[in-house]
């Protein structure tokens, strides 16, 4: 099936998200498409498969003109798609899931979902993958989840299958399954739209690159070119993959985990006797992949986890058993990692979230009476210094871009003088400028002499800014390993395997020349 | 490298990070919270059963046949039919349970100690009235201290096992509801005036099940809409609206029937207005329902005092639908008036009750309701029109309601007054909850309810220790218990009052 | 496209999708449940008094014609059409003039419009009065009708504010008047002093009762609109069941009502003895100005706002979130409490069971009126007391029956409550026609939108 797209064009009010977009994916062919956060790649997926309306141009399937009037569409005519969050309802068993939609019944409407069982063994068989069509969604790893995902375009019969940044919740290991499982798709005819911005898998798995900036298509590429050139041509100047920094001067280690221990409302050990120290001038990049702990570990700090044992010191004070408050007054800055959520009240001005957790402290309230006078001149300074563009401080928060949010946290935490600095996930979902920003800011907090603690699950990010690098899995910590510390031992070791172990299947399988 | 890496997402099912162990409903209490009330209500209990029972006894009566003969064949053939029952389902558990231990996974069906119980209770009832018993005599104070402690052993037990960090197994809750309920009663009626207070089971439960009706109706409708993620509050309007126009439609035409399609209509009228407001308009579901509820007691209020009292026989009129013994089944001694001697209204009550819990468990319809329910985007994205299906949902629910209406002036009472509702659509909504979002949850909590209600007026006859005010308290008083208590974690549909935008 | 694949009539979207609604209401919902992760409040924060300044803005006039002053007014008037049709239809002199309406219109239209002439005469100022006092007794009427109305609206206010549904008004004003009533009849004490101590034992028992619903919220995770409908009915019972103990019912009455309040603690009458109006009055004006500090100036009111508006983000930021529950649900109690205050020093002077009558279900509704400000809500207090005032006049003159306040209350609010709605019935929608069908060219914005959105941002 060939799929055509031509000049199309979406906008949302006055934000134009994709513009007179051209392309062209062929039968069997891998198509990846390379852009930025924020360049429209999504948007235009979304367009494709029916759950926008395009606002101008049109979709041909093989040479006809077809229109999408929603997903429904999309899927008779052959379009299957892996959001980048899974579309899954975690209480129903993989079966009801893939049923859900292209259900198969008995009489009178009744489901068969022996029929479905049936139809997800058979695919399962093809391509190897080894899912329980019983189990609860909820209960299944991400990587598993994902092959749901896959299972259910496929047992529509998909012919093109959309993969929307597939690899962002997976190890790199996970990552190498997928892309055979991609290989074999293809072998088997099937179309391919891969979206990512990882350079180094478009690189490996494409037949033809499209990138895509700020809404409109840019160029094409070879899977050949170098990172460099794909970068620049994604970002659309000259990029130096690596920040510019100083070495870390480390002082004293100020900050003290000691077998820390958390457990969740089920039982489970999410962290599980964590030790480590950070000094003053140093960043520790917590690395690991999403859901092995870390959201966890830093709400453990915070002071939100209820059932935590172990021991947190900062400048010798036990911080474990605090409130939330005392924490926070003991000086540790604290960017959550889902800012909408947890870091910022959308409804709530700049000025407002400016002092969210500073609103009863002197000069901002003398009391319980608040100051609002004050309020609004610190936020008009750190507007100025974070350069948020926003039209005035009054403005709601939930309506400034996600890289103008993430400073309004930033310039909050950084607003008052810190013993700690803690960031999670601190670029997520951001452009390459607002990147580059937020990492000068970590840096500089670093050479200030505050102990950062950083937690991402972009292996580039950790290797960007951390001065020591510690993997956690499943709860625990498999090692804390130098900067400069290889890619793929890292991968290993987020994996689970021990760092000499790694170091060593690394050093063979390099040898061995499969790994890219 | 493969040992350990390629498994990692496929062949983990044992996995300690991110499989979750409660699967089988071991964690059926809050460990504390199990433990701490179960104890509190064993020692008000023992309080009360135990130190504050009288010395006189209780009586029960159960037999009031119309048909003696007739009772006594049935009672018979029940009486066989529940022991093969109880025997089958007995042994059927038995051999479950023992395979299931053999293979190291839990195999006993969740339906089938529930039904179990209910065969081998059905068993007791029909062993009654094979034997002709008319009345059962209980000791209070003997009753009430056996009663005791049982309460205090097995909260106890509770507590001895919250302490040893495992979880409460279900039973423990079942039984010690069913005690209490056993001590209650007892206490309750021996406190009545006379030597020898008495009161009619059969009687007590039949009532209860008809107060039930209204109720029943009203929960389901909040089941369907809460489980397409929609939050009804406005039962109430659809209870009352149905009512008005049950009895005006029913006058008007000299129909009775076309009253009950009146009523059905006129609540689904209610859940347009919520629809089109809360889903096109994306107001706040609550605030709609709230405020539904206040326009139809307005609406129906003054068009009660203008139109219906000036002309009583040509608008307010309805007649009524009459109680319908189904044959043989009826003679039944105490299930057979409970389940087999009802109106249309109450026999639609049960079918609604089977049809809504096949429908939403079993059937294509029902997996994309609970979809749309838990996951909008998700059933978008399959092809589901989420808004359509929540729209059709809204308005079946709230002609179901509207049916629960027609209750009222087709079947309890034969004329529409002001209010008559009576707030029972808020009962229908702590049921709802009550019931975990599930029909027959909600149907076995909204008889709760009927039972307490009815248990009420049942004791201001008789006389009681206990003010009657505060046995009309008990419905509310055990909802807020239960809601903070027990339900309190049960998790309704995860998108419940959540507008849905595309994109 | 529709017929092409229409044997699954589930899969076959609807021929005509949902007409795109105004982007700004989208985005307010975008932003009251942070992009679909959480339930928005029920009053979503981007309707509480005013626009949420967007960043990408919008013109000056389209914010006077679309905005909320302008829905506020345009829905009552809509009400009172509706409720003005509805009245003439069930009105069977109306339908009697209306058969020689083209000889004599005028009949007709007196008699259509006799109700609402008599509201007004009722509630706002008495024309046909034969003194000045006759004249004004009406908008004192209204004055003294509105006060519980204003304080027990605050207080469902309050909460909303925070995120919760303040359904128990109604219990609450009753443990208010109970506390209060208990302390005006029981202890004697000089004038001042007993009056202050009626209103803070009133305020006490309305947080006690308002406590409780918070304190289950916070503790357990019980949803308060469940609690408060279970702890409205329990407290009628309790009110019913004390009205018939020997502490409260009154010496030698049957009926379960309670001993008149020592005259002590009533409040006093602000126009003589002619008039209702008291001096609680003038608490309602007071409570006005504290929720309005509360909400505006205070940190407690701050993190009531957080809690409201995002709970997660409240706790990262080191709100308390559980204290803050247990108290703005006590406050939003006092507040209602007072309300039952009101009613026992102000109006009823004694206790019985219809104390709270049902000030606490009109409050949500003006609560929801007033946008959950606290100025909103007084002049929502006063518009529902002119109502409610002039409904009992026109009642007694007309023999229209005092429920069509209800319809007419409840219309206001939904219309408000769904701002397109309004827009849509007077045609003031912004945007423009939409094809039905996609394909190039549909679902463009209308230029006018980008343009004026560009020139303010």
């Amino acid at each position: 099936m060939k799929l055509e797209l031509k000049g199309i064009t979406k906008r949302f009010g006055s934000l134009v998200a994709n513009d007179h977009i051209d392309l062209v994916v062929e039968p069997g062919q891998v198509h990846c498409l390379l852009g930025e956060n924020g360049a429209g790649k999504s948007t235009l997926m979304n367009v494709l498969y029916g759950l926008y309306d395009p606002s101008e141009g049109e979709i041909l399937v093989d040479g006809k003109p077809v229109v999408f009037k929603g997903p429904g569409d999309a899927m008779a005519a052959g379009i299957g798609m892996v959001h980048q969050h899974f579309m899954l309802i975690p209480v129903f068993t993989v079966a009801e899931n893939v049923a859900l939609g292209n259900e198969a019944t008995k009489a009178a409407g009744f489901l068969n979902l022996d029929e479905t069982r049936r139809k997800i063994s058979e695919i399962s068989k093809q391509y190897g993958f080894h899912v329980d069509p019983d189990a609860l969604v909820e209960d299944l790893p991400v990587g598993v989840q994902q092959r749901v995902e896959i299972i259910k375009a496929l047992v529509r019969d998909a012919e093109v299958l959309i993969l929307d940044e597939p690899t962002a919740v997976l190890t790199p290991q996970e990552t190498d399954e997928l892309l055979d499982i991609i290989r074999q798709l293809k072998a088997a005819g099937k179309s391919i739209v891969f979206i990512s911005h990882k350079l180094r898998e478009v690189k490996e798995i494409s037949d033809i690159i499209t990138v895509i900036r700020r809404g409109k298509v840019v160029g094409s590429a070879d899977p050949s070119a170098s990172p460099t050139e794909l970068a620049s041509a994604m970002v659309g100047r000259a990029v130096s993959l690596t920040l510019e920094k100083k070495p870390a001067q480390p002082g004293e280690a100020t900050f003290k985990v000691r077998d820390l221990t958390v457990v969740d409302h089920n039982g489970q050990h999410v962290v599980d006797g964590l030790s480590f120290d950070i000094a003053k001038g140093e960043v520790l990049a917590i690395a690991g992949v999403q859901g092995n702990g870390q959201t966890e570990l830093t709400e453990a700090i915070l002071g939100v986890q209820p059932h935590v044992t172990g021991s947190i010191v900062l400048d010798g004070v036990e911080l474990l058993g605090k409130s939330v408050k005392q924490v926070l007054s003991a000086g540790v800055g604290f960017v959550p990692e889902d800012r909408k959520i947890d870091g910022l009240v959308g409804t709530f001005s700049i000025s407002e979230n400016m002092v969210l957790d500073l609103y009863d402290k002197p000069p901002f309230a003398q009391g319980i009476g608040m100051k609002p006078a004050l309020i609004a001149s610190h936020a008009e300074k750190k507007v100025e210094e974070f350069d948020v563009r926003t039209p005035s401080i009054d403005v709601a928060v939930g309506t400034l871009s996600g890289g103008n949010q993430q400073k309004v946290v930033l310039a909050r935490e950084l607003s008052r003088p810190l013993r700690l600095f803690i960031a999670s996930q601190p670029t997520r979902g951001l452009d390459v400028g607002s990147i580059e920003f937020v990492h000068k800011r970590v840096i500089a907090e670093r050479d200030n002499g505050t102990p950062v603690m950083i937690v991402s699950t972009e292996l580039d990010e950790v290797l960007e800014l951390a001065d020591r690098i510690a993997v956690l899995y499943r709860g625990k910590l498999v090692g804390i390993v130098p900067a400069g510390t290889s890619r793929d031992v890292l991968g290993l070791m987020m994996a689970g395997v021990p760092e000499h172990e790694a170091e060593l299947t690394a050093h063979k399988t390099l040898e061995g020349g499969t790994h890219v | 490298m493969s040992t350990t890496t390629t498994q990692s997402g496929g062949g983990t099912p044992a996995g300690n990070a991110p499989a979750r162990p409660g699967k089988t409903g071991a964690t059926e209490l809050v460990s504390w919270k199990a433990g701490i009330g179960l104890s509190l209500l064993a020692i008000l209990g023992t309080v009360l059963f135990g130190f504050m029972s009288d010395s006189k006894s209780a009586g029960f009566g159960i037999a009031e046949a119309a048909n003696e003969a007739a009772s006594s064949v049935a009672a018979l053939v029940t009486f066989i039919l529940a022991l093969l029952l109880s025997v089958g389902l007995g042994y059927m558990w038995f051999a479950r349970r023992r395979s299931g231990r053999a293979s190291g996974s839990a195999s006993v069906p969740g339906w089938l100690p529930p039904s179990t119980v209910a065969a081998v209770v059905v068993l007791g009832l029909a062993a009654l009235g094979v034997a002709k018993v008319s009345k059962i005599t209980l000791p209070s104070a003997a009753i009430g201290w056996i009663a005791s402690v049982i309460l205090l052993g097995l909260a106890g037990y509770t507590v001895y096992l919250t302490q040893a960090k495992k979880a409460t197994p279900r039973w423990v809750g079942g039984t010690f509801a069913a005690v209490f309920l056993i001590g209650f009663m007892v206490w309750i009626v021996a406190g009545g005036n006379g030597d020898e207070p008495s009161i009619s089971l059969a009687g007590l439960i039949a009532g209860s099940v008809t107060l039930a009706v209204p109720l029943v109706f009203g929960s389901l409708s909040g089941v369907l809409c809460e489980r397409v993620g929609v939050v009804n509050i406005a039962i109430e309007g659809q209870l009352l609206l149905g009512a008005f126009s049950a009895a005006v439609v029913a006058t008007v035409t000299h129909n009775v029937y076309a009253g009950l399609v009146a009523a059905a209509v006129a609540g689904a009228l209610v859940s347009l207005v919520l629809a089109v407001v809360s889903i096109k308009y994306l107001v706040n579901q609550i605030i709609v329902g709230v405020v539904l509820n206040v326009l139809i007691s307005g609406l129906t209020s003054f068009l009660f005092s203008t139109l219906l009292t000036a002309d009583p026989d040509g608008l307010n009129k309805p007649g009524r639908l009459p109680p319908v013994d189904i044959p043989f089944l009826s003679d039944i001694p105490i299930i057979g008036p409970i389940l087999f001697h009802q109106s249309l209204v109450g026999y639609l009550m049960y079918i609604a009750v089977i049809v809504v819990y096949l429908g939403l468990f079993h059937t294509k319809w029902g997996l994309r309701v609970r979809a749309v329910g838990e996951h909008p985007q998700a059933a978008d994205t399959v092809g589901i029109n989420v808004n359509r299906t929540r729209f059709w949902n809204v308005l079946m629910g709230g002609a179901i309601a509207g049916i629960g209406g027609s209750f009222f002036t087709l079947v309890s009472v034969d004329a529409f007054s002001k209010d008559m509702s009576g707030g029972r659509g808020y009962i229908a909504l702590a049921a709802l909850i009550f019931g975990r979002w599930n029909p027959i949850g909600a149907f076995l909590a909204a008889l709760l309810f009927g039972f307490a209600d009815n248990l009420q007026s049942v004791i201001t006859i008789i006389g009681s220790p206990v003010p009657s005010q505060f046995m009309a308290m008990l419905p509310y008083a055990l909802t807020v218990f239960a809601v903070a208590g027990l339900v309190g974690r049960s998790r309704p549909p995860a998108a419940s009052g959540i507008p849905y935008v595309k994109g | 496209m529709s017929e092409s694949n229409a044997p699954r009539q589930e899969n076959d979207v609807a021929p005509e999708r949902p007409e795109t609604l105004d982007d700004e209401v989208v985005l307010d919902l975008a932003l009251d449940t942070a992009d679909g992760a959480m339930a928005p409040s029920v009053i979503p924060a981007t309707s509480q008094g005013g626009q949420i300044p967007h960043a990408a803005g919008g013109s000056v006039f389209r914010q006077i014609v679309t905005g909320n002053a302008m829905v506020s007014v345009l829905s009552v008037v809509l009400a009172i059409v509706l409720g003005g049709i509805l009245m003439a239809v069930t009105n069977p002199k109306v339908a009697e003039t209306a058969g020689y309406f083209f000889a004599r219109p005028g009949d007709m239209l007196t008699e259509v419009f006799r109700p609402y002439v008599a509201l007004v005469q009722g509630s706002i100022f008495n024309w046909a009065g034969a003194d000045t006092a006759a004249q004004l007794y009406p908008i004192t009427e209204t004055l003294t009708v509105s006060t519980p109305l204003i304080l027990a609206g605050l207080g469902v206010a309050l909460a909303f504010r925070a995120g919760l549904f303040n359904i128990g008004a109604q219990g609450q004003i009753i443990f208010g008047a109970l506390f209060g009533a208990y302390v005006g009849f029981t202890w004697h004490l000089p004038f001042l002093v007993h009056l202050l101590l009626v209103i803070v034992a009133g305020f006490v028992g309305g947080a006690v009762w308002g406590g409780v619903v918070g304190l289950l919220k916070a503790r357990t995770g019980a949803h308060e609109v469940i609690v408060t409908i279970m702890l409205n009915y329990i407290a009628n019972f309790l009110l019913l069941f004390l009205l018939t103990t020997p502490a409260f019912q009154r010496k030698g009455s049957t009926n379960p009502i309670s001993p008149f309040l020592d005259q002590s603690a009533l409040f006093p009458e602000l126009l003589g003895p002619q008039f209702r109006l008291h001096a609680g009055f003038l608490l309602a004006v007071l409570a006005t100005v504290f929720v309005w500090w509360l909400l505006k100036r205070s940190t407690l009111g701050f993190e009531f706002r957080a809690v409201g508006a995002n709970q997660s983000a409240a706790r990262t930021a080191g709100i308390n979130v559980p204290r803050a529950v247990i108290l703005v649900m006590a406050i939003a109690g006092a507040l209602a409490g007072l309300a039952g205050i009101a009613q026992v020093s102000g109006t009823e002077k004694y206790l019985s069971g219809g104390v709270a009558a049902s000030i606490g279900f009109d409050a949500i509704t003006v609560a929801l009126l007033g946008r959950s400000t606290p100025w909103g809500t007084f002049f929502a207090g006063l518009l529902f007391g002119a109502f409610r005032a002039g409904g009992v006049a026109m009642q007694a003159e007309t023999q229209t029956p005092i429920d069509i306040v209800l319809v007419i209350q409840s219309l206001i609010v939904l219309f408000i409550a769904a701002p397109p709605l309004v827009r849509a019935i007077f045609g003031l929608n912004p945007r423009k026609k939409k094809k039905a069908t996609g394909g190039p060219g549909s679902g463009t914005m209308p230029s006018g939108k980008i343009e004026s959105g560009a020139a303010t941002a």
